[in-house]
């Protein structure tokens, strides 16, 4: 039980799939500028990625390694993340479809969003069990969805400030993200990954 | 050799396979509640989004039939047909259209005086069934068969160039 929540800490706070890792930056900075799209995105990103995580290690401990195709993981669980996409796609649609109106574009970017593919990759890297693997994912989806949601607050609050004209637009915004991930790099020696 | 080359090829393939039959039956059967009948209404819009019903469009009309209970007649483009059909839907008594125009105008297309046209194409953005052909700065004229008669593009000539008239 200690080592789950060790888990979660160490992927939302600690090893953060985007601040520390650097993994999943384009959703970061497209979906952040208004922070409604943001909670939908990390949402729906938190349901893709918690939901592959776990699809993609029985896969690979029941399927890939039973017959010795280990090197077939990528392309498989590239397989599984689009499965789980458009089956998240299809829920949004059928249970919000005002979420959809404003996520619909972004649900088949979590596609190819490097962060869910990296969480699968690294659950089998590090041979976890299921309920780390699912863990994992989790966690990385929390990490990832309070540091989208933190920098969609702070990029609205940037729209009213004043910025100098060279750093308007994306380059306040990467400017920001430096700032944020230096902060998080305090979080690093609290825990191991 | 071969024999782990087959197995790699089904197992990616059964992957896909079992991955696609199984969104294939979720979609499927995956139950809608009412919005199954707002995408039904909404199919039987004429789809122009002209507004003319007083909503932004054809589906957000669509769903104040089913949810608030909105008359089934304020469609003027699309004409009794559409009212009759929605009608059968919904089962509910088909009324005449009445949409926010007159009755006759649902026959009307728009007209433009060529001779005071200045091509600033602001019409053709704003026709919903791309019935106004021109190049920016050139004349622009309507496409008569295409026109729903909905008179969006008049109030937007800054010239006051568009008139309406009876379809011939």
């Amino acid at each position: 039980m200690t080592d789950l929540i060790l888990i979660l800490v160490a992927t939302v706070l600690v090893n953060n799939f985007l601040l520390v890792r650097f993994l999943g930056l384009c959703p970061f900075l497209g979906v952040s500028r208004n922070l409604e799209a943001a909670f939908g995105m990390s949402l729906a990103t938190a349901f893709v990625l918690t939901l592959s995580s776990a699809v993609s290690y029985l896969l690979h401990e029941y399927l890939l390694v039973p017959l010795d195709l280990e090197y077939l993981r990528t392309i498989s669980f590239i397989l599984v993340i689009a499965a789980s996409v458009q089956f998240t796609e299809i829920m949004v649609r059928r249970l919000s479809p005002l979420l959809h109106e404003v996520l619909g574009i972004y649900i088949p970017l979590i596609a190819t969003n490097c962060a869910v593919l990296g969480v699968a990759l690294l659950n089998v890297q590090e041979a976890k069990g299921f309920a780390q693997s699912v863990f994992f994912g989790f966690g990385a989806s929390a990490g990832f969805a309070l540091v989208l949601v933190m920098f969609a607050a702070v990029r609205e609050k940037l729209i009213s400030a004043d910025i100098p004209l060279p750093f308007r637009g994306t380059a306040i915004a990467l400017v920001t993200a430096g700032i944020m991930s230096l902060a998080f790099m305090g979080f690093s020696g609290m825990a191991r990954p | 050799m071969w024999i782990s080359f087959a197995t790699a090829v089904a197992t990616i393939t059964g992957i896909a396979l079992a991955a696609g039959l199984l969104l294939g039956f979720i979609s499927r059967r995956l139950p809608g509640h009412s919005e199954d009948l707002v995408e039904q209404v909404n199919e039987l819009l004429p789809q122009t989004q002209c507004a003319q019903c007083g909503y932004p469009g054809c589906r957000p009309y669509a769903a104040a039939i089913v949810d608030d209970g909105a008359a089934i007649n304020l469609c003027p483009p699309g004409g009794d047909e559409t009212v009759r059909r929605l009608a059968a839907l919904l089962d509910r008594e088909p009324l005449p259209v009445a949409g926010s125009l007159s009755p006759a105008s649902a026959n009307n297309v728009a007209v433009i005086d060529e001779s005071l046209c200045i091509g600033c194409s602001w019409c053709r953005e704003a026709c919903p069934v791309d019935a106004i052909t021109g190049a920016h700065h050139f004349m622009h004229t309507v496409i008569a068969s295409e026109c729903t008669g909905c008179e969006l593009c008049v109030a937007r000539c800054p010239v006051d160039c568009i008139g309406m008239a009876a379809a011939r």
